[in-house]
């Protein structure tokens, strides 16, 4: 989205609002917000990616609109009204979903509809967006949004690939990648006939939401390790 | 600071404007998503005789799971004394018939018309681990021998209750199972660690003993339930 501007909209600092929660300042591996509904929607890839748009929308589009209104809201009720944006636009996503894809929908349940007390959020639109103009608010959540979703992707890629042998599963392009494929789940889903290392056993831990758990500890090790900005802050 | 007379009006426009979009957007959702919710449920039926269908149920549209409803399958309302009622399976919940006496309960029957011949669909409903299990079991037209099922659940384990509905091959177990020995006496099926007893028995699921039990009860009790509308109804 933000490509699509014009150059002297998108300057240097631009670039860092929307860089910084990828790397240095990652809502999840860094601030540590937002772990709950990390650890309960990662199970699958396709799960991590839906509710990575729908945190991405909701944390963009939330900035925004309280960036536009912020010299309009009171600050005595400055966080009733952040409330009332946030869960106006998680339930126009709840919505939507429903009507566009249901099965995903029931997959997600109510991790849809918790993005309301989701703090990467709220904290964006309380430290950000009630000071800086819309714009760069929009940036803030796209930025922070997409720091949320690529743990959620790289924690669901991890578990779902050691967990199930299968990407995507649950979308229309399943793909069967280490395990031994199964048969009969070729009555149900269409599959992709080869896949590697067919001696492997799925790893159960995996499927538990407690394994996001080790591997966003993981994340965060490996992420301090190499950058060594983050080390010096606890 | 602004005056609490700017505060009380800033809280109820933006009140207004927030329930304007949001009732607009249910409205407009509203069919779509009612329409979803049908074919969700359409979807869970059909996947108990998927083996038997002309087509893999993945890649039959949402259209065709209507048209295939609408033209081949027979839905039927019971009593719990085996009797026709009036109604039409697919409107029946099941969640809310569970709460009422067993006594009350009215028991969605679909039957499926397909080039195999005629096969009995009947709905069962229980509790699991954690939360409410149900499933669709399939039955041929001597309502003895199991076709095929399909469960889902509201809250088991990821990996490993949950794994009824997840794993393929669980509900693939049930095929070829008889609900009745060789006497004619009710045995259903059940879920076992170890299965001693094949005609009537199935693989569990390792690391979800609970579950698995409240599948086993579920069957005992749920097919059970249907007892008296196959007596009434044998050919």
């Amino acid at each position: 989205m933000a490509d699509k501007e014009k150059t002297p909209l998108f300057g240097p600092k631009e670039k860092r609002l929307l860089w910084d929660p990828i790397n240095d300042n990652n809502p999840v591996t860094v601030q540590i917000l937002g772990v709950c509904s990390a650890l309960a929607v990662t199970s699958l890839v396709y799960k991590s990616v839906v509710m990575a748009i729908a945190v991405i929308f909701v944390v963009a589009f939330s900035n925004l609109i309280t960036s536009l209104v912020r010299n309009y809201i009171p600050s005595q009720v400055r966080m009733i009204a952040q409330l009332v944006i946030i869960a106006t636009l998680v339930t126009i996503v709840e919505l939507t979903l429903k009507a566009a894809n249901y099965a995903i929908y029931k997959e997600l349940s109510v991790f849809i509809g918790l993005i309301i007390t989701n703090c990467i959020v709220m904290g964006r639109l309380e430290a950000f967006a009630m000071g800086n103009s819309p714009w760069r608010s929009f940036l803030d959540g796209i930025g922070n949004g997409l720091g949320y979703g690529v743990i959620l992707i790289i924690v669901g890629i991890i578990r779902e690939l050691f967990g199930k042998g299968t990407l995507f599963a649950g979308s229309p392009i399943q793909l069967n990648i280490i395990g031994k494929s199964n048969d009969l789940v070729q009555y149900w889903i269409d599959t992709s006939p080869g896949s590697m290392m067919a001696w492997y056993s799925n790893n159960g831990l995996l499927a538990l939401p407690v394994s996001s758990l080790f591997l966003i500890g993981i994340i965060i090790w490996i992420q301090r390790g190499r950058n060594k900005k983050l080390v010096d802050v606890s | 600071m602004h005056s609490t007379g700017y505060i009380i009006k800033f809280t109820v426009i933006m009140t207004i404007i927030a329930g304007l979009i949001l009732s607009g957007m249910f409205y407009a959702t509203e069919p779509i998503a009612k329409k979803n919710a049908a074919v969700f449920k359409k979807r869970a039926i059909l996947s108990s005789i998927s083996s038997l269908l002309d087509k893999p149920l993945a890649q039959m549209s949402d259209d065709e799971v209507m048209d295939l409803f609408a033209q081949k399958m027979e839905q039927k309302v019971l009593n719990m004394d085996g009797a026709v009622v009036e109604g039409k399976a697919e409107d029946l919940s099941m969640a809310a018939e569970a709460k009422l006496d067993e006594a009350d309960r009215k028991l969605p029957l679909f039957t499926y018309d397909g080039k195999d011949g005629k096969v009995n669909i009947i709905g069962i409903y229980g509790n699991g681990l954690w939360d409410k299990i149900w499933g669709y079991i399939a039955l041929k037209s001597d309502n003895k021998t199991i076709v095929g099922s399909s469960f889902d659940h509201k809250g088991e384990t990821p990996g490993l209750g949950a794994e009824i509905k997840d794993n393929p091959t669980f509900p693939h177990r049930f095929i070829g199972k008889t609900i009745f020995d060789d006497a004619g006496q009710y045995t259903s099926v059940k879920v076992m660690k170890k299965v001693t007893d094949p005609a009537h028995q199935v693989d569990g699921i390792g690391g979800a003993t609970l579950t698995s039990n409240g599948v086993s009860e579920m069957m005992v009790r749920g097919i059970k339930y249907y007892l008296p509308y196959f007596k009434n109804n044998k050919n």
